[in-house]
Order: structure tokens, then sequence, then C-alpha cells
């Protein structure tokens, strides 16, 4: 009965906050409902007894994908007026695809018969159940027994992913400044430090220091600071 | 049953791959793309050498099979991307920004995608070995990644080939959802009798063979093809149109011929009007092209058109012609991709002044001023057209032959009409090279010498093959054998 309730709450919630993903005509709004979606689809999840798929939910999608997705929408300045301006030149032809698709869902739906034996085909004993394994741990039996050569092609796949972001992106400057820590820790006070009696009254102007003498030319810039900014006085 | 040495040479070349990463990364200089490149050549020839002496049998509960049709497919998915790499290395040497060690990389990593493709015995197999394909080559056709036309050939073909994946799965969720198992035997025992023909499992089926037919780029879901053709970088142009290709059909022939062969009479008639189609747009949509890499693209669609013969005749109720139709259209994607291989190794010595140039303009009079070179594309435009008695001649006659004897006798009108167009192109090629006066932007420059190694290689293989076919045939006849014999 409980469950019966919750699930209905779930459900609706889940649905409603669906629809307004769509609809919410601020993309922040939209970012949030769908995090509340998430939510509720773990909750569905808890219901149906996959407490591990539920944390995985709630961990990856909310604490990653949909914070990632809210810097982007907040980060970005996203005209969201123009990406819709061509939604009434390609309104019919959007309709009629999905007006086909519609139809083949249909179909299957109403001629959908599956074989006799797939029912039994389907279930999956869930390993270790009469030892009272948790369904995490049947699920790690399986995916790292029975399903490992499958686990480990969807890690290269990934690898490839990483690869590629970094072959497409990552650019070496001949130009730019890099914090060497080396350098930094292997810097000592006599280098850096320079003691002067000052005479009461003069600037530093007048003894014509404004920085300490810079190490000898090869030597890397040693602390990171923006290429534009520069000292003071230095230049001018 | 868990038997992991029986995928040894998946295993090492996965190994190998990680290992050969960690050398390019680890010392902080620019030129490790030669070394790398050499280790992963080297990493190539020992998977083929451990892939033809793989035992048979299914591992890993049964999701991954090793028989004789996988080893065919293998060897020269293994020979095409090494093929591919070898145009590579002087080509991106030239171009400072492409000889970065993470191409051979990414190549040996879309190899091991391709062997788990025509290793996979399981829906789910299936679908992981394209995407590590598929992801590679996203990466690889935006590789020059200065150069808009690249960029935009990676995002096109990225987009794309999402929504290719997208229709892959859904053809996929619904077979599974009609015989409740993924795996290719099982779906074979459940899908005979007379509830084969369910109308779920029959849009189950169109999806599937829509998305895979994106992958060989068959009419009509060959819009993306001249246009990442175009923007890729030529070496990786060269790879697409070869070993991928190649492990699409040979994954293609498998879907459909173990746990769909009971539908023979459903996807026959699909395979049909994707085979016609492909032919006579590739045919057709060539003539109008400047632009030689362009070209090659409609070409391989129409090539992609004429293997597919092959297998509209194994949808055929006869056991012997199905026999040959199978094996008519592995022997025509073998010769089709060392002929194709060869064509753009000459594409890729195509440069003036060290930059790259591609129009058909740009080879004419080649013939004087590189008379190797020209007879070299001459010998690869004949096989091409199907001039006897060079290799493409045959592979064409066997897979009309086998159409003929399917009873499929308008395809075969089709394909034979369609290879008459074509010649007219490939011809065309020949003619700018040899009776044109010389371009007046000046000859080309030196061809490098790994370019004409891939040429002599290819070359002779095309040129010589009626010398000794056996070998192939050999070979087709018992991959064909462990595919059908069930």
């Amino acid at each position: 009965m409980l469950a019966a309730i919750a699930f209905y709450v779930f459900a609706a919630v889940l649905v409603a906050s669906a629809a307004m993903v769509v609809t919410a005509r601020n993309p922040v709004h939209s970012v949030l409902f769908l995090i509340l979606a998430f939510f509720n689809a773990a909750g569905l999840f808890l219901i149906a007894g996959a407490e591990f798929l539920a944390m995985i939910l709630v961990i990856v999608y909310v604490g990653a994908v949909a914070v990632l997705f809210l810097f982007v929408v907040m980060m970005l300045d996203v005209d969201f007026a123009r990406l819709r301006e061509g939604f009434q030149r390609y309104a019919p032809i959007g309709f009629a695809v999905g007006l086909v698709l519609f139809l083949e869902l249909a179909f299957v739906l109403w001629a959908w018969t599956p074989a006799p034996e797939a029912g039994g085909l389907r279930m999956h004993p869930q390993p270790g159940a009469e030892a009272g394994l948790s369904n995490t741990e049947a699920l790690a039996r399986v995916l790292y027994t029975d399903n490992v050569l499958l686990f480990q092609a969807a890690g290269v796949i990934l690898l490839i992913a990483m690869i590629g972001a970094i072959v497409l992106t990552l650019r070496e400057r001949p130009g730019t400044r890099r914090q060497v820590i080396a350098a930094q820790l292997a810097r000592v006070p006599g280098e850096t430090v320079v003691l002067r009696q000052v005479p009461t009254g003069a600037g530093l102007k007048d003894l014509g220091i404004l920085r300490p003498p810079l190490p000898p030319a090869e030597e890397p810039e040693a602390l990171p600071e923006p290429e534009h900014h520069g000292h003071g006085g230095g230049h001018h | 049953m868990m038997n992991w040495t029986l995928a040894l040479p998946e295993l090492v070349l996965a190994c190998a791959g990680l290992g050969i990463l960690g050398i390019g990364v680890l010392p902080r200089r620019q030129d490790m793309f030669f070394p790398v490149t050499m280790a992963v050549l080297g990493a190539l020839v020992l998977a083929g050498v451990l892939t033809i002496g793989q035992g048979e049998g299914a591992a890993f509960a049964g999701q991954y099979v090793s028989d004789a049709f996988a080893r065919f497919g293998k060897v020269l998915i293994l020979i095409g991307a090494a093929l591919s790499l070898m145009l590579a290395l002087d080509f991106n040497e030239t171009d400072r920004d492409l000889a970065r060690f993470e191409y051979p990389v990414l190549i040996l990593f879309a190899a091991l995608g391709m062997m788990l493709m025509v290793s996979a015995n399981d829906l789910m197999t299936l679908y992981l070995g394209l995407e590590m394909q598929s992801l590679a080559a996203y990466v690889l056709a935006a590789f020059n990644r200065d150069s808009e036309r690249s960029a935009e050939a990676g995002l096109k073909y990225f987009v794309l080939g999402a929504l290719a994946s997208g229709l892959l799965l859904y053809g996929l969720s619904l077979l599974y959802g009609f015989a409740g198992t993924t795996n290719f035997d099982r779906l074979a025992d459940t899908l005979t009798g007379e509830h084969a023909a369910s109308l779920g499992l029959v849009v189950g089926l169109v999806f599937v063979l829509a998305g895979l037919a994106f992958k060989i780029s068959a009419v009509p879901f060959h819009m993306w093809t001249p246009d990442v053709y175009e923007g890729a970088p030529t070496p990786v142009t060269a790879f697409f149109a070869s070993a991928p290709k190649l492990a699409a059909v040979v994954l293609l022939a498998r879907v459909l011929l173990q746990p769909l062969g009971e539908l023979g009479a459903q996807w026959g008639q699909v395979v049909w009007l994707i085979a016609a189609g492909s032919m006579i747009l590739g045919a057709f949509a060539a003539i109008g092209q400047r632009n030689i890499k362009r070209l090659m693209a409609y070409s391989s669609i129409g090539n992609i058109g004429y293997a597919l013969i092959g297998l509209v005749a194994a949808a055929s109720p006869d056991p012997a012609v199905r026999d040959e139709g199978v094996r008519s259209l592995l022997f025509y994607m073998a010769i089709y991709l060392l002929m194709t291989l060869g064509a753009f190794a000459v594409l890729a010595a195509m440069r003036r002044r060290g930059r790259p140039v591609e129009a058909i303009e740009d080879l004419a009079g080649l013939a004087r001023s590189d008379v190797g070179m020209a007879i070299w594309m001459l010998v690869f435009m004949f096989a091409m057209a199907g001039v006897p008695p060079l290799a493409g001649f045959w592979s064409k006659l066997f897979v009309f032959r086998a159409a003929i004897e399917g009873g499929y006798v308008w395809l075969a009108v089709i394909g034979v009409v369609t290879s008459v167009v074509a010649a007219y192109y490939y011809l065309r090629i020949v003619r700018v090279m040899f009776f044109d006066p010389l371009n007046e932007a000046g000859a080309l420059d030196v061809r490098p010498a790994s370019l004409t190694v891939v040429m002599a290689a290819t070359g002779l293989f095309t040129a010589l093959f009626s010398i000794a076919p056996a070998p192939l045939l050999a070979a087709a006849r018992t991959a064909v054998a462990a595919v059908m014999g069930g």
C-alpha cells in the first residue's frame, strides 16, 4: 500500500518535472527540473529494489552531469531566442518525422508478440540471492565474470574518448609561462631578497630599485602571473 | 565458459596499445610520431600472426566467437590498418600538426574495435566494438585541427554517427525485446518457425539495417561520405574507405546470416534496394566531381553496392546460392580493400610545393613527370572499372554470377550498367594523366618512399592476382563454411 502510494507520487512528479524541462522558459529552471526528475527516477529505482542504480543515478547524473549542464547554461552566453528561430520553418518536417516514429511505435505496441520462450530467456537469476547478497554485490559478480569482456571494452571506449578530447584541444603554446614547482622550491632567500640601507625620507624610486635583480634569462619565470599584468613601473 | 586465451589477439593488441600510449606520453619530446608508428605497426603485425594461429570456439560466456569467418575479416582489417598507417608516415611528417603520436594509437584502438566487431557473438559485443571503432574514427577525421574542413568533417561524422548508433540501438532493443536474449546462437534458436516474422521484429530488423548501412555508407544513409572523405586528411580517408568498411560489412553479414538467418525473405528485399541504390548513386553522382577525394567517396558507395549483391544472393532459399553469395561478398571486399588503399596511396602522394592538392586536374600530364605513379594509378583505375585480367574484374564477375544463379537478374543488370557508367570516370582519370598536357602549376612533388611501397604492394596484388587466385578463394571458402555450416 505504502509502496503503491510512493510509486504514484514519484511517477507523477517525475512526469510533471520532465514536462517542465522542455517547457520552462528559463534554461536554468529547465536544468533544475531535470535534477528533480533524476531524484524521482532514483526513487522509482529504490521501489523496484535496485538500490545501486538509484544511488548511481543520484551520484553520476545529479552530482556530475546535471551540475555540468548548469555550469554550461550559466556560463556560456547561449541566446535561446536565436536557437528557436528556425522553429516555424522546420516544424512541419519535425511533425512529419514525429508522426512516422509515433506510428511505428504504435504498430510495435499493438502487434507486439514476443517469442514464447523470451520470458524465460530474459530471466537472469540473481547470483547469490539465497546467500543474502545485496544487489550491488550481485551486480558486481555478473559484471566482472560473465561480462568482463564488455566491461573492459567499455573502458577502452572511455580511454579513446579521453585521448580524443586531449588530441583535439590541448595546444602547447611556446609563449606561455608555466609554474615550475621545483624551481619555486629551490629558490633560496639570497637570490630573491636584497637588503639595502635606505636613507630616511628617500623613496625606493630614488634608489633605482623596483624589483629584485632577475635570475639569468634562461631560468623560467618562477611565479605564475598573467602575462599582460606585468610589474607596475617595470616598463614605464 | 571463460576462455581468455581464445581472444589472445585482441588482448595483446589492447595491452600493446596501452603500453605504446605510455611510451608516447612519457618523454617530453615532440618527435614521437615515427617511433610510435613503428611500434603500432609491430603490434598490428603481431596481432595478425596471433590471429592466424587463433583457435576455434566461443569465449566470454558466448559473447565472443573465433571462427574462420572472423579470422578472415581480422587479417584483412589488420592489413588495411597497417597499410593506411604506412600511408600516413610521410604524409603526416610533412604537415607538422598531423605528426602527433596519438594518430597511430587511435588507429590501433580502431583496429581493436573492428576485431571485436567481426568476432561479436552477442548484440552487446557488436555495439561496443562498433562504438570503439567509430569513436576513434571521429577523432581521426578531425585530426587536422587547424583546418576548418577537417573540423567540419569530424563534427558531421560525429553527429550523424551518433544518430545512426541511436537507430541501431533502438533496433537491437526491439530484437532483444522479442527474443529475450542478446546472444546470437540463442537468437537464432528463437527466431525460427512460424513466429519468425512478427511485425515488431521486422521493425527492429529494419532499424538495425539502417544503423549498419550508415556505417558502410550505403544509400540512403550515404550523405556524410563525400563531405567526411573530402575534409579528413588523406591517410585518414584511406583508412575510412578500407578497414572499417570491410569490418562493418563482415559484421552485417554475420548478423543477417546467423541470428537473423531465418528472416532472409524480410531482409533480402531491404538489402536489394540498398544495393541497387548504392550502385546507381555511386555511378551517377561521381561523374560531375572535380575533387578526387569526393570522387573516391562516391566510388566507395558504388563498390559497397556491388558487394551487397553477394549479400542479396545470400538471402536466397537455395543453400548453394547462399554459400556462393557470401563467398563473393567476402572476395569482393578483400579485393576492394587493397585496390582502394593503392588508389589512396596515389592521392596521398599528390603534393605540389609541399601542399596537398586534390583536384583531378592536378593529375594532368602525370605520365610525363612521374610515369611510375601514373602506371600504378592506371592499374587501380582499370581494376576498379573492372577491366580484365585485373583483380577488380574477378570480384565483379563473382558477385554478378552469384546474383544470376540466385535469380536476381535485374540486380545483375543494374550492376553491369552502372559498371559501364562508372568506367567513364575511372577512365577519365587515366585520360587526364596520360593524354592531357602537364598542369600549368607544374609537376607534383617527388613521392616519398613509404607511399611507393604501398603502391607497389597493392598494385602488384591487383595486377597479378589472376596468376594465383587460389589462396584468397580458399580462405573465403573456409570462412563461409564456418558461418553457414551450422
